[in-house]
């Protein structure tokens, strides 16, 4: 879109031509996804996950949109109603598997997305607005799936509504009304389902809404890539369509294949079997744990076990869990290397290692029961999440000595007697 | 497609044209396996919306007729659809034989709409053939309409003793569900 | 600004963490955590191997029909099956005629109002209808058994860990509790009304051996009804209870892999082709 050399939409037929005068909808998929907007030529397959993050919220909300066609949001049948799903409804369980492993999978694309764009240092300028949408996706994905887990209504369902919605109680003076107010009563039932359910139903839209903004934000400045080294003549991009398309249509086989060979014959691997108990207010499952995509933020939570003078365990603990995602909307000013890529920069890169392990590691933990040794674990690698991002990071940034970059992207694929051809940054578009 | 590939093939690259041909036949292949696949996720996603095996089973009713008098009818449900089960007098049955069944929008004696032998009980579904409203005339107090039977207030559908579409807009006679007599008083329909 | 804010945050959290691991390591250097009778005790299902397992595995008719038989000669005295209906038991190989003989002799019968009176009443349960609980309801269960709530097995292979095999080792598991219980936990010993079993999550469970001796079942189709064999029925009929949809799951599966690895193969092909001849 901002690049000189990008290809123009040419209607063909009169048909099209008459469209593109009134609505250009083929115009702008075609500068979007089409042969309109060039990429960079070395992209790597974590370029594709993005794609597959689009593809796992379509799949969301088309089997979403199905069961609320079943599902009955009232706490005395939402169980049943569920099982009506699985057990009589033509293609049910079919449809229940794939939106309960669908929220799985959109979480791993969504996680290996996000992990790409910390290595590759994707959230620097010009690309922090990218950055920024991308983190209240990410937000916005954590309440809609918290509350999606909440309408079958099982143990699980209940007593993680009501953990999490305690959380807010945690907040000083306040937090006890808002709990109340957040649940519409003193503990999860009708209303809190009810409100649930409608949320649910609508936040996809507004994730969807948001992703459309991200994706415009992405074509402002275009792809970052592996070396991290901006785009500089035409012989670094290559069009959308078909590069892209075709590399793309390729990442989606193989994410379909993992997410039908655990949708058909593991499809309670990644669930709890505690939620196919029916909801029991009066008895709390031996061992809560929410799904395991938030795990990591659970270990943090519950890492803080000793007040600090006056701020109570708890509340901090629910400050931390907040802050552990919060700080990210910081990272672009807080990671001052001018270098993006992580292949650059090997201090960097060390640590990057050292953080997925730490995060690995709380997410074990997070799935653990609270008990020793997991806590005192938890609470070394809580205190390395953060000292990561808070200190360490900045820090690097500036005493780090970056390895030499390539000139450009031609010349990172092709070699250094490249320049000849594929020319220097003044070269003009090629149109 | 083809066009944009060869735009990056520099001229050593030259490709032999049957080279091409299996390229663009992978190509081709490709996009209509996705076609399929694409095609057949929409038959769960439609399918979905028949009856449900929970529905479906529901398909069988049995109803005890012994309290029944002659002149008067229940109302009871089959498959979630109103049915009404009349005890017809020897007076309304006379009516409906007089008709000349060939005069009728839905040619159909009354014999046909019953059972041998038991031609006095009269069951059909209490739906209206024109657009599924319930008729009146079951229950007590009733307008049985111009011929003595049903009429549906919706539209002005008279039908007659039998059941059978006499005046109005309804296309056909109220239909009469498979049953049988399990007993002298006790009827299992569908 | 932000880097020095920053700093304060991530050295208040980290730190405060690192205070906590040293007080908290410390207690347990000192004070290691005494081990629990459910540690030492508790033991993880036996192995248990059925035709369902696995990506191929299907349902073995005769042997649902075996462990349907368990559940309703002995099981069904207690535990209800709410989200099975009658009519579902056509999927284990029984004719229509069965199913309504099935249905009209059930020990208990479905809810139901006098056509006459209005008042509640019970009748004869239809092949439409869901298998009617042993008991009116949760308060007459736990009268009927010692103030222990008798779980609904409808779903009881998903709902546990362990699934299949823990039913399976739960009612082949019954034994007298260790000596060695009695010395180290003797709190953890069964109290009045309780019996003790490994695989119970808390050792001691309210429901008596109900697989207590070689055949308290008499198999119509000849198979010797031993505990095992019992235990492994019961527990194979479950697994179809929880999920009567997983052999249709299997065999979509397979179809869907297969066209989809040929659809990927293809699919790479194609990535290939558009981009032979540029490099990246």
């Amino acid at each position: 879109m901002s690049f000189s050399w990008a290809k123009h939409y040419e209607p063909k037929s009169d048909l099209t031509k008459w469209l593109d005068e009134r609505l250009p909808l083929p115009r702008l998929v075609y500068g979007a996804i089409g042969g309109g907007y060039p990429v960079p030529r070395n992209l790597n397959y974590f370029w594709n996950f993005g794609v597959l993050a689009g593809i796992a919220l379509v799949i969301q909300i088309v089997t979403g949109i199905i069961m609320a066609m079943h599902y009955a949001p009232n706490a005395l049948v939402a169980f049943d109603s569920t099982e009506h799903i699985m057990r009589d409804v033509n293609w049910g369980w079919m449809l229940r598997y794939a939106h309960a492993n669908g929220a799985s999978f959109f979480f791993i694309v969504v996680y290996i997305h996000i992990f790409r764009g910390l290595y590759f240092s994707s959230y620097k300028a010009p690309r922090e607005m990218i950055w920024l949408l991308g983190l209240v996706i990410f937000l916005l994905m954590m309440a809609t799936a918290f509350m999606g887990y909440v309408l079958p209504w099982g143990q699980m369902s209940f007593w993680g509504a009501k953990v999490i919605t305690g959380l807010f109680g945690a907040i000083p003076l306040v937090g006890e009304p808002i709990q109340q107010w957040l649940l519409g009563g003193y503990a999860p039932d009708n209303a809190a389902l009810n409100r649930f359910f409608s949320l649910h139903y609508l936040l996809p839209f507004v994730i969807a809404g948001v992703v459309i903004l991200h994706i415009w934000a992405l074509h402002i400045p275009g792809s970052s890539n592996p070396t991290g080294v901006e785009v500089k003549s035409e012989s670094d991009t290559v069009p959308f369509h078909p590069y892209y398309t075709a590399k793309d249509g390729f990442g989606l086989g193989v994410f379909l294949i993992l997410f039908c060979a655990v949708l058909f014959f593991a499809p309670n691997m990644l669930g709890h079997p505690d939620n196919y108990i029916p909801a029991n207010p009066l008895s709390t499952p031996a061992h809560i744990v929410p799904e395991w995509y938030f795990w990591p933020f659970y270990a943090i939570l519950r890492a803080f076990t000793f007040d600090f003078f006056i701020v109570p365990a708890k509340l901090l603990g629910v400050l931390a869990m907040f802050a552990s995602i919060l700080l990210l909307f910081f990272l672009p000013w807080l990671d001052r290397s001018p270098v993006r890529s992580g292949n650059y920069r090997p201090l960097f890169r060390t640590f990057f290692i050292v953080l997925v392990i730490d995060v690995l590691i709380l997410g074990y933990l997070g799935g653990a029961p609270a008990e020793e040794p997991y806590v005192m674990l938890s609470q070394l690698a809580s205190a390395y999440y953060f000292a990561h991002f808070l200190i360490i990071l900045p820090i690097i940034s500036k005493i780090e000595k970056p390895k030499p970059l390539p000139f450009s992207i031609t010349e990172a694929v092709l070699g250094k007697d490249s320049h000849g051809t594929a020319g220097g940054p003044a070269l003009q578009p090629a149109e | 497609m083809a066009e944009q590939v060869t735009m990056y093939q520099d001229g050593s690259a030259a490709v032999e044209s049957d080279g091409v041909r299996r390229r663009d036949f992978i190509n081709i292949a490709a996009v209509s396996f996705a076609g399929v696949g694409g095609a057949s996720v929409l038959i769960p996603l439609i399918t979905q919306m028949a009856p449900s095996k929970d529905v479906l089973a529901l398909s069988s009713t049995e109803v005890d007729i012994s309290a029944v008098q002659p002149g008067q009818a229940i109302k009871t449900v089959f498959r979630k659809q109103p049915v009404f089960i009349r005890n017809l007098t020897p007076a309304e049955i006379a009516a409906a034989d007089k008709v000349p069944v060939d005069s009728l929008r839905d040619p159909q004696s009354l014999e046909e709409r019953t059972v041998d032998g038991k031609k006095n009980w009269l069951v059909t579904l209490g739906v209206c053939t024109h657009l599924g409203c319930v008729p009146l005339g079951a229950a007590q107090g009733e307008i049985k309409g111009e011929f003595g039977g049903y009429f549906c207030p919706c539209h002005g559908s008279h039908y007659d003793t039998a059941a059978r579409i006499r005046k109005g807009p309804a296309p056909k006679n109220l239909e009469v569900p498979e049953f049988s007599f399990l007993s002298d008083t006790v009827i299992k329909i569908g | 600004m932000i880097r020095i804010g920053a700093f304060l945050v991530g050295l208040f959290f980290s730190g405060w963490l690192l205070v906590s691991f040293g007080v908290g390591a410390a207690a347990y250097i000192s004070e290691p955590p005494q081990p629990t009778a459910e540690h030492e005790f508790h033991l993880h299902p036996k192995k248990l191997a059925l035709s369902s397992d696995g990506p191929m595995g299907k349902f073995d008719r005769q042997q649902l029909q075996r462990g349907f038989q368990v559940y309703k000669e002995v099981c069904s005295a207690c535990h209800s099956m709410r989200l099975v209906a009658f009519r579902n038991l056509s999927e284990l190989g029984y004719t229509e005629d069965e199913v309504k003989a099935i249905a009209a002799n059930w020990p208990a019968q479905t809810p139901s109002i006098d056509p006459a009176t209005g008042e509640a009443t019970t009748r004869k349960p239809l092949p439409s209808d869901y298998i009617p609980s042993p008991h009116a309801n949760e308060t007459a269960a736990r009268a009927a058994n010692n103030n222990a709530l008798p779980p609904d097995l409808s779903l009881i292979t998903k709902a546990r860990h362990g699934g299949a095999a823990y039913v399976y080792s739960l009612l082949t598991g019954y034994q007298d509790p260790p000596a060695e219980l009695a010395k180290k936990f003797p709190d953890s010993m069964p109290g009045p009304g309780l019996n003790y079993n490994p695989y119970f999550a808390n050792l001691n469970i309210a429901m008596a051996n109900p697989l207590g001796s070689d055949g308290i079942v008499t198999y119509s189709d000849g198979t010797n009804a031993t505990r095992e064999q019992m235990a492994k029925d019961v527990a194979a009929f479950l697994v179809w209870t929880a999920e009567p949809t997983l052999e249709k799951r299997h065999q979509t599966g397979w179809a869907v892999l297969i066209f989809l690895i040929i659809a990927t193969g293809l699919g790479y092909m194609a990535y290939r082709n558009v981009w032979a001849g540029v490099k990246h």
